[in-house]
């Protein structure tokens, strides 16, 4: 069996940001990805992120996409991908599978930076063809450049909703309406604004009541809701389209870290389930960090700032970094999490963090 | 349906043009690009049928997870085309139910 310093599991914006930073202090790092090129979902975000200069504001995905694999590269990091981590052994043992062969390889630290998956929503023909998560439109078009069909209805109006809309008039497909089940658009005003300025009207207290269409979609019906969630007869449209995008949420790729018997606890603010973990990103198993979505659902400056914690406390552990060192750099990163977490889209998510740290009993 | 010019992205850099075989057609496609894009440019949606309810399926997460859009590929089941590059000269069948396999008696 092979043995390393570290692994990370997931080369998306917290795992490389995490590799990076392991690398740099000095340590061993073996990234791996299931995927034929590393980048997770940045590569699909063509529009430009927020948050201040040292968030990279104002910079595209794509663009700090291509960075860190440059940053990692320069480090020293081994990338391997196409390869599955399919399962978690004892002592720290993680279970490969590439090119239908599987091998073992044991490391000291271990960091999840495994991600999310889409939620979806069950109602009347949403299994016909044509009815996709927003995330698949929105690799389909970004990274395939290909367009889903011709004419779209949005199910969520958050921020991967509002921005995935936008991201598909810009391909050239029609966006017929943004539907969300709540009173009120949950995602940022500035991404609304762009997809009402370009004509596109958001149905806030609103559901999608059927999907039709004989081998795909071809029409949407859709309805205002009571407060109890219920559809308000009377209130029926329908629209002519081709394809539906669901944009209901995130869940955290958990599995591995139930496998390696992490503490979890439910918040449902942050996609659901979540392990328990600490400043430093360790959970309840010593040794075993997670960052990014997995850690709870945010976003890519969120992520990468989580993988760097992680990245820096798990060298530290290693002894790479001396505890001097580690903590004035893991101090940086904390400085810059709290000024990402604040604000009101920011300040939900700062409760939901201080709820792990003190399930984890350092809050 | 291919975007082939975008004002963000700009010019789409794409492989070498290759075909493929679907149902006995000929598909146009690009050397390395996802089996599901390439059927999705030549206007395909229903890539599968289900077992019990024979339910028309296509593209549903484009991440390898979901596994909708399984297709027979060379005369192998159950391939996930989302994640499955395309090659020239590769067979690709509609998969009703679970597909042609063997029964273990």
């Amino acid at each position: 069996m092979k043995n390393t310093d570290m692994v990370v599991v997931g080369g998306g914006a917290a795992g490389m940001a995490a590799s990076i930073e392991a690398a740099c202090a000095g340590a061993e790092v073996v990234l791996i990805d299931e995927n034929e090129r590393p980048g997770g979902q940045l590569f699909k975000q063509i529009h430009k992120f927020f948050g201040s200069e040292v968030h990279r504001a104002g910079i595209r995905g794509i663009h700090i996409g291509r960075d860190l694999l440059k940053e990692a590269e320069e480090a020293g990091v081994q990338v391997r991908l196409n390869t599955v981590v399919y399962g978690f052994f004892p002592d720290k043992c993680l279970g490969l599978m590439c090119n239908q062969h599987t091998e073992e390889l044991q490391a000291k630290m271990i960091i999840l930076a495994t991600g999310a998956s889409e939620n979806v929503l069950a109602f009347p023909g949403w299994t016909l063809p044509g009815v996709m998560g927003a995330g698949a439109a929105q690799t389909l078009i970004n990274i395939h450049r290909v367009l889903p069909g011709r004419s779209v209805l949005m199910v969520g109006a958050g921020n991967v909703g509002l921005i995935v809309s936008y991201q598909l008039l810009q391909a050239g497909a029609e966006v017929v309406a943004v539907v969300e089940g709540l009173p009120t658009i949950s995602g940022y005003g500035v991404h609304a604004s762009k997809i009402r300025r370009a004509g596109v009207p958001i149905f806030t207290g609103h559901t999608i009541l059927r999907a039709e269409g004989k081998e795909s979609v071809e029409r949407v019906v859709i309805a205002a809701v009571d407060k109890s969630w219920q559809p308000l007869a009377g209130t029926e449209k329908a629209f002519e389209v081709d394809t539906v995008c669901l944009a209901v949420g995130l869940s955290p790729l958990a599995e591995l870290a139930w496998m390696a018997g992490c503490q979890f606890i439910y918040i449902p603010e942050i996609g659901g389930w979540v392990p328990v973990h600490d400043e430093n990103m360790e959970t309840s198993v010593p040794g075993i960090y997670v960052a990014g979505d997995l850690a709870g659902i945010e976003e890519a400056s969120t992520a990468m700032e989580e993988g760097r914690l992680a990245g820096l406390a798990a060298a530290e552990a290693l002894g790479c970094l001396s505890s001097k060192d580690g903590r004035a750099r893991k101090a940086e990163v904390w400085e810059r999490l709290a000024a990402l977490r604040i604000g009101s889209f920011g300040h939900g998510r700062a409760l939901a963090m201080e709820k792990i740290l003190r399930a984890k009993g350092v809050g | 349906m291919r975007i082939d010019d975008h004002p963000i992205l700009g010019k789409a850099e794409r492989g070498r043009s290759i075909t493929l075989t679907v149902d006995g057609s000929p598909v146009e496609a690009f050397e390395g690009e996802p089996i599901a894009v390439a059927l999705m440019a030549s206007g395909h949606r229903v890539f599968r049928y289900t077992t019990k309810q024979k339910g028309p399926r296509g593209v549903f997460c484009a991440l390898g997870r979901c596994t909708d859009c399984i297709m027979i590929v060379d005369g192998q089941a159950n391939v996930r085309t989302c994640v499955t590059p395309a090659r020239d000269g590769m067979v690709i069948e509609k998969q009703f139910g679970r597909g042609p396999r063997e029964e273990k008696g």
